[in-house]
């Protein structure tokens, strides 16, 4: 048995390490965006990328959302595979158009003649104490969005596997980086290619009352609140979806039919938010398994608002505490 | 509100003697330049006159067809003929071409395939182009296929392979913010592709003077350091050129250019438009008449000796032929595939598209749903 050599990093570094696994794998791979070339991005997620593999692979656009979307789908229809950097998820609604009308679009209605084999990346979510615009989790837009997929890793190996399956994968995927976790902890993250598969979820721990449902930089926020729990005497499943289209049904539905409860937490607004496409999984897989009303535990029907106020915005452990108290209670 | 465009200062008559109307043939049909006159052979324009009579024909088929209830909306381009066939004459066989829902002509030339007929019956196959051709399927938005095409260009410069792409756009594309990301792309990569215009001066209702407060289209080129071109549109040869000198340049690894092809478009935006709301077409379109694409160069050819009156015949006949045979084959279409809506979303489906897709299946054969 080979021993595979692991390394310990951040998320942000994982994902610096998949883009440069893939930049030597792929030779027909390019990175872009603004600010990723000689800067490094504004996080370091591309530091060193344009050092290495010279300004043809690694390049910065024009200040440009729709630029920087529009021309990658060409890249990608004409055989490249454009790995595109939007600098904030706030700042994609320049570049929605082209997601929706090009990206997403080409495959059907060229009836697979031309595809778009290309990969989005955006850091995203609140609680970094950024101006306005730079926090906003908009994952629905897309995950409402056809021919799209919607990935969102929670930590370091997640985001380095997860990154490697969306540039492999033959279809346009948006790849979310949780901000607030970029360099939150380490994992130990293996060297070389390997991937996490596209649609699944993983379960970090098991309980048997209630079932907890996050991803992204929520995962350590229902993490926290199982250990809540547990000082109560109630044992929670904690699930990290990992993908948000398409959410793996699977997991959601042993996990609820087993705990016949669950508390799901975003921190996107409530109305029209992933919690609800969940709910409507539970319906339809484990409705007569539930023993009360499913909770969620989300942002407000509001904008992010400016940062001297965002905590209240955020789902937290306690108030996810107090929703699992309410399914335990009814 | 536009007084201001209408008074055209000094700056305004400077911009068009910089960007002079390119002209081979003029409206009367005279030779008014000759520097490509040993390539305006009697084959040469025969083959030309030909495809664009073609078009119109194809054109006003299409119309009736509509009319007739046999197809849905459809958007005319009579009176464009020459700007999209001049072009797309000027393409390569492995070149990229990024068409509008009114470049039929362009595609249609460049493919030599009627198929995309069968889109405005709501056939997704319509959209398919002939095996081996880059022909994207038209775009519906306005000016976001320019950076797309800008994209293909990058790529194709990044493979060293040695294929340009030209991306189709009207009057009003050039006001989108996605005809300036295109632009500004293209220049700063260095990016092989031609960004061909077809000012037809009307955008549905709004008058390219009223769109814009520039004398040109060509001149916004100066501002993203590329060649800006204005040819007429309705000269066949001045369009094929230039294009023909744009793809070039674009292979030798000199970027990008900006060709404003100034022509009319006689008929409505779609059949579910009506132009005399905004404009006395038939006034307007008599003046235009004098400029038309296909009766200068008809004019050209009889003073040349070209003009045979049997051959003009023959086309006719062979045309109306090769029209009711692409009509027939689309009316002849199988009926459309239910499986067409689900199986071309993702490389694999996903479980949802699966599951739904399952679902109406068994709904369609009567049974459960679920």
């Amino acid at each position: 048995m080979t021993t595979v050599k692991t390394n310990s990093m951040t998320p942000v570094q994982a994902i610096n390490d998949g883009l440069r696994t893939m930049l030597h794998e792929r030779e027909e791979m390019v990175v872009l965006g603004e600010d990723v070339g000689i800067n490094g991005g504004v996080f370091r997620a591309t530091d060193g990328l344009q050092e290495s593999f010279g300004e043809d692979r690694v390049f910065d656009t024009p200040l440009s959302e729709s630029g920087i979307i529009g021309t990658s789908i060409g890249m990608a229809m004409n055989g490249m595979l454009p790995v595109a950097e939007i600098q904030f998820f706030g700042f994609v609604y320049p570049a929605y158009e082209q997601v929706m009308t090009h990206a997403t679009r080409m495959r059907y209605r060229s009836m697979g003649a031309f595809t778009v084999p290309m990969v989005i990346r955006a850091p995203y979510g609140a609680g970094v104490r950024a101006p306005e615009i730079h926090s906003d989790s908009m994952e629905a837009l897309f995950t409402h969005m056809p021919g799209i997929k919607v990935v969102c890793p929670s930590n370091a190996y997640d985001a380095k596997g997860l990154l490697i399956s969306a540039i492999e994968d033959p279809d346009p995927v948006l790849f979310l980086e949780p901000l607030k976790l970029y360099r939150a902890y380490k994992d130990e993250v293996p060297e070389g290619k390997y991937e996490v598969e596209i649609g699944k979820g993983e379960l970090l721990r098991e309980g048997e009352d209630v079932t907890l449902i996050a991803w992204g930089a929520m995962v350590p926020v229902i993490k926290k609140a199982a250990q809540l729990a547990e000082e109560k005497g109630i044992g929670c499943d904690v699930i990290d979806l990992r993908t948000l289209s398409p959410i793996d049904k699977d997991i959601i539905s042993e996990s609820v039919q087993k705990t016949n409860r669950c508390v799901i937490v975003h921190e996107a607004q409530t109305t029209g938010g992933l919690g609800n496409d969940i709910i409507s999984i539970i319906n339809d897989t484990s409705f007569l398994y539930l023993k009360s009303p499913i909770e969620r535990v989300t942002g407000a029907d509001v904008h992010v608002p400016f940062w001297a106020l965002e905590e209240h915005f955020l789902p937290t452990p306690e108030r996810t505490m107090h929703a699992i108290q309410k399914v335990m209670d009814f | 509100m536009h007084t201001s465009i209408k008074n055209r200062s000094a700056h305004h008559q400077d911009i068009t003697e910089q960007f002079p109307v390119k002209q081979i043939i003029d409206g009367e049909g005279n030779l008014v330049e000759d520097t490509y006159r040993n390539e305006i052979t009697v084959e040469n324009t025969r083959k030309f006159y030909r495809q664009m009579l073609c078009m119109r024909t194809f054109d006003q088929k299409a119309i009736n067809l509509q009319r007739q209830g046999r197809i849905g909306t459809y958007p005319g381009f009579k009176g464009q003929e020459a700007a999209q066939v001049g072009s797309a004459m000027a393409l390569r066989e492995d070149d990229w071409m990024f068409p509008t829902y009114r470049d039929h002509a362009a595609s249609i030339t460049f493919g030599g395939s009627y198929a995309i007929l069968s889109s405005w019956k709501g056939r997704v196959e319509g959209n398919r182009p002939p095996e081996g051709r880059n022909i994207v399927p038209p775009s519906v938005p306005i000016a976001t296929q320019l950076p797309l095409a800008t994209g293909a260009a990058m790529a194709s410069k990044y493979r060293q392979s040695s294929q340009a792409v030209i991306a189709y756009f009207g009057d009003g594309a050039t006001s989108e913010g996605d005809f300036h990301e295109g632009m500004n792309f293209a220049s700063v990569f260095r990016a092989p592709v031609v960004f061909f215009n077809q000012n037809n001066r009307y955008a549905i209702s709004v008058p390219v003077w009223k769109q814009m407060n520039s004398e040109t289209i060509a001149q916004k080129a100066l501002a993203y350091g590329m060649p800006g071109a204005r040819v007429d549109g309705n000269d066949v040869f001045a369009v094929y050129h230039e294009t023909l000198k744009a793809l070039e340049r674009a292979r030798s690894g000199d970027g990008p250019t900006l060709i404003e092809a100034v022509t009319w478009r006689y008929g409505a935006h779609t059949t579910a438009d009506d132009p005399t709301k905004y404009r006395d077409n038939e006034e307007e379109n008599k003046k235009h008449i004098l400029n038309d694409p296909l009766s200068r160069l008809e004019a050209f050819m009889k003073a040349e000796g070209y003009w045979d009156v049997q051959w003009a015949e023959d086309i006719k006949k062979e045309i109306k032929a090769e029209i009711d045979e692409a009509v027939k084959e689309m009316e002849t279409m199988p009926e459309p595939d239910v499986n067409d809506i689900y199986d071309h979303m993702f490389d694999s489906a996903t479980w949802p598209i699966e599951e739904q897709k399952k679902a109406y299946m068994e709904y369609l054969k009567g049974g459960s749903e679920k």
